[in-house]
């Protein structure tokens, strides 16, 4: 029998909605003095109740079909019942049998694909602060971030190594930030996660463990400690030993995890149907709005970047997952050439408050001229292709007429024999 | 007649006329409070501002305001505003709330003035008051007998005149059973015509906060009030409030088409609804006996969902805030508890709660089934009058028994009222007159057709 590594994610990202996901308090809970952010709902004081916020539910809906999911149109908010200083009413809503999405995947750069196992929303408990205070040992309760939507999206066990984790993560991270619903800011909290490790026979065939690395804060983290963990395992596997089921934690000093809590029993959540919050029922054509809603995600404006305006692939790639970055570009991309505007915004990293330098834009080509011209005159790239290559001439002076002559007629040549290559290629 | 024995109706007229003061009215309350709660134990908690808030009503004279200068009593499972609440429960002995439920609110801003919290079954766990952690309330009509419950303490404040109108809240029959238990009126909307914000959770499903009054006509006024949607109540319907405490008059019950569930017709106050019966039939309506589903089936339906839910919505006393630990819980708190636990655990909730929910629907079914034939049912809250002290203590099921006959209403979210329709053995009787959801303007003006023809709701305790 030969085992192989064998990991599943799972992933906690906050929602930057306005408010939280049962009540009316900000969502944004970072860096505000403890406990200046609560009500009734989020306090669980007797007889308050729960009021789902549907923005958070269209959020969550939104990253399940960028994730390829099936959404269910009937889900509902379950009860999980456990005790913790930091669960104020003794049980945390989320979701159980029917979550919002389901069954849907991400693909990695090798092609490999990654099955999402589920997408559903619940709601994030306080904070818990240790501190000395008066020389005693004292546990404070900050409830500011209790009731932030949070989404939590649990991966198939399809992933083998610590790398290929990371590259999931990073994509998840460009995806989520690109439908502009969390930050995923890891140092913040916003996007947590939690894999878990084991040596199987197969993803369909888990072994009889698995160890679950808890508080890492970033994906760099996050790959070590699968590394290392899986390292450790093996060790244990071949001297004929079975790892020790339980979570542990990283310590990045010594890259190597260590143990936290072992789990003997598997806790009984007595999940049921929140009595407060009638079921969530949902029309196909409210969630095909939705889908119309969504951005084009990140590798897919890459590839469009690379064959409308020749950037080069990691400059596209680094424009299209970083909203700020985009968006000034999208804003200028018609007044000054792209290539040039990706290669100042990307290489020289100039100050997205300002507009960009004159020079630059008085140089700028627009491809949409480009494009315009030679569809306008197909018998010319028709001659063009037959070896004509005289005919660029007449195209240039076409970009000239419409441009009014304000272009640079050397980099008028360049983009249009660009583009008839680019149309060669693909004709 | 003393000011405070009025009905709330009366009382407005009085005030609008200035026959007398806000001061005068709240203070012949406070003084039959002073007079006879010494021996029923109906108030756990009394608001000792009531005279300066209404002698503030008297300087800025009245407003018009629908419930301007009425003095209420509520349970004490209403959250209120900087006025203790503790649910009759000692974990919540000294909490003093933050907010305010919104039916307290509602009546606040309509102008009323709030005497006291009254005694309940602890959480409202029962149907006798006798579970309360602060000692029972005593039946005003004889003070040897419970007052019903879990509103034991509103119906016992409205029966002995403490107060113009009592607030309650039903899981089931929690408002009805101790009306007809001490002779008043009780009325319970349909489920999410009311919002549950600020009521101390028992059953989240079943939960309806309602009226407990001197007259059916004042339980229309104050459910007009307290009715209606609510942003902080996710379950409260968004259907407008059709109910017109102006049109109750002129209910004509010729034609109408009334049921008579046969297995509803036991105990002792069977032969006293069958009287009531009569007075329907002579004003020409059509009574038929109907068989419905045996109402037994529905204590098992009920007790499940409710010690669930029970079990889940105690689970935040957790013994870190409200300022008392979990050995405060007393005996049926811990019970209800666990067996709710116990049904919940993986393996079992297939078993109970699910099944529980698929009786459920069969009973609503039941009833859609039913109402699309009949105008509504008749039918006793109570197999009989009020049961001595310590009855509730003989039986581990009291209350599902002695709710037997509001259970399958209150599964169902349906719309109930309990008016009185007559005496034995010097207790009252209550009547059941429920409909369909959201029928709440059809079934007050039968209850106030009701009232018209006979006199069973002017019939008082002596005292
Ligand atoms: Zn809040």
């Amino acid at each position: 029998m030969k085992l192989q590594p064998v990991i599943g994610l799972e992933i906690h990202v906050e929602l930057k909605t306005k408010t939280g996901m049962f009540c009316g308090c900000s969502a944004d809970h970072f860096g505000k003095a403890p406990n200046t952010n609560t009500c009734p709902v989020c306090l669980g004081l007797p007889g308050a109740l729960p009021v789902p916020n549907h923005q958070a539910i269209d959020w969550a809906i939104m990253i399940g079909l960028a994730l390829d999911c099936r959404v269910n149109l009937e889900s509902s908010f379950d009860r999980k019942h456990y005790f913790y200083p930091d669960l104020p009413k003794g049980y945390q809503i989320s979701q159980y049998d029917d979550p919002f999405c389901q069954a849907g995947k991400l693909s990695l750069a090798s092609g490999k694909i990654i099955r999402i196992n589920r997408v559903h929303l619940e709601e994030d408990t306080a904070k818990m602060q240790h501190q000395v205070i008066d020389g005693q040992k004292m546990t404070l309760v900050d409830f500011n971030r209790s009731g932030v939507p949070l989404v939590e999206i649990v991966t198939e066990p399809d992933i083998a190594s610590g790398e290929e984790a990371k590259e999931f993560l990073k994509k998840l991270r460009d995806i989520i930030r690109s439908l502009g619903v969390s930050d995923c800011d890891m140092e913040k909290g916003s996007m947590r996660l939690e894999p878990n490790i084991s040596w199987s026979e197969s993803p369909e065939k888990l072994n009889n463990y698995k160890v679950e690395i808890k508080n890492l804060n970033s994906f760099r983290f996050a790959q070590q400690g699968i590394d290392f963990e899986l390292k450790r395992q093996k060790e244990l596997l071949d001297q004929g030993k079975t790892p020790v089921q339980e979570t542990r934690g990283y310590n990045p000093q010594k890259r190597a995890t260590f143990s936290q809590r072992v789990k003997e029993t598997s806790a009984d959540y007595r999940y049921f149907p929140d009595p407060d919050i009638p079921p969530i029922v949902l029309t196909r054509e409210y969630v095909e709005n939705l889908r119309t809603k969504l951005p084009q995600l990140p590798e897919a404006l890459a590839n469009e970047m690379v064959n409308k305006f020749h950037l080069s692939l990691s400059t596209a790639q680094l424009l299209s997952k970083d909203q700020l970055k985009l968006a000034y570009f999208n804003q200028y991309k018609n007044q000054v050439e792209p290539l040039e505007l990706a290669n100042l915004i990307v290489n020289k990293k100039i100050d997205l408050d300002q507009p960009p330098p004159t020079k630059a834009a008085s140089r700028a080509v627009d491809l949409n001229i480009i494009d315009q011209v030679l569809k306008e005159n197909a018998d010319a790239v028709a001659k063009y292709r037959t070896g004509k290559t005289s005919v660029i001439g007449f195209l240039v002076g076409q970009v000239m007429r419409l441009t009014g002559g304000k272009v640079d007629p050397k980099q008028v040549q360049d983009k249009l024999l660009k583009a008839l290559q680019v149309r060669n290629l693909q004709g | 007649m003393r000011l405070n024995q009025l009905t709330v109706i009366e009382a407005r007229a009085g005030l609008k006329a200035k026959k007398f003061s806000v001061v005068e009215l709240a203070t012949a309350c406070l003084v039959q409070i002073k007079a006879v709660d010494k021996k029923l134990h109906a108030f756990l908690t009394l608001n000792d501002r009531i005279l300066d808030q209404a002698k503030k009503l008297d300087q800025s004279g009245d407003d018009g305001r629908p419930l301007w200068g009425i003095p209420f009593a509520i349970k004490d499972n209403f959250l209120t505003e900087g006025l203790r609440t503790t649910a009759s429960a000692k974990v919540l002995d000294n909490f003093v709330p933050q907010y305010s439920a919104t039916v307290y609110k509602k009546l606040i801003e309509a102008g009323a003035l709030c005497l006291g919290k009254t005694n309940m079954d602890a959480w409202a766990h029962g149907s006798s008051t006798e579970t309360s952690d602060y000692g029972s309330t005593l039946n005003p009509w004889n003070t040897k007998y419970l007052p019903g419950g879990s509103s034991g303490g509103s119906a016992a404040a409205v029966a002995a005149d403490m107060c113009l109108f009592g607030i309650g809240s039903e899981t089931a029959g929690s408002v009805r059973q101790p009306a007809a238990w001490c002779g008043v009126t009780g009325f319970k909307p349909t489920y999410g015509r009311v919002s549950r914000y600020g009521v101390v959770a028992m059953a989240s499903s079943t939960d309806s906060p309602g009226p407990l009054t001197k007259t059916v006509a004042d339980a229309a006024l104050i459910t007009k009030i307290i009715a209606g949607h609510d942003v902080y109540d996710a379950t409260t319907s968004p259907r407008p409030v059709e109910i017109n405490p102006n049109s109750l008059q002129g209910e004509n019950l010729k034609g109408k088409i009334i049921a008579l569930p046969k297995e509803y017709l036991i105990g002792e106050a069977s032969g006293l609804i069958l009287e009531a019966v009569k007075v329907f039939e002579s004003a020409g309506a059509q009574v038929k006996p109907v068989t419905l589903m045996d109402p037994q089936f529905t204590i098992a339906v009920y007790t499940i969902i409710q010690r669930c839910e029970v079990s889940s919505n105690l689970a935040r006393y957790d013994g870190i805030r409200f300022g008392h630990d979990r050995s405060s819980f007393s005996y049926e708190a811990k019970n209800r508890s666990l067996l709710g636990a116990f049904s919940l655990s993986t393996g079992y909730f297939d078993q109970y709660y699910k099944k529980a929910q698929q009786v459920r629907t069969m009973i609503i079914d039941e009833f859609d089934r039913l109402f699309k034939q009949f105008d509504f049912y008749l039918a006793p809250i109570s197999p009989g009058p009020a049961l001595p002290l310590g009855a509730s203590k003989t039986s581990a099921m009291f209350g599902e028994l002695q709710d037997v006959l509001v259970e399958p209403s209150s599964i169902a979210g349906l719309t109930g009222l309990s008016v009185p329709c007559g005496i034995i053995s010097g207790l009252p009787i209550g009547l059941q007159i429920t409909g369909a959801q959201f029928d709440e303007q059809k079934i007050l003006q039968v209850g106030h057709w009701y009232q018209q023809q006979t006199k069973w709701h002017l019939e008082k305790p002596k005292l």
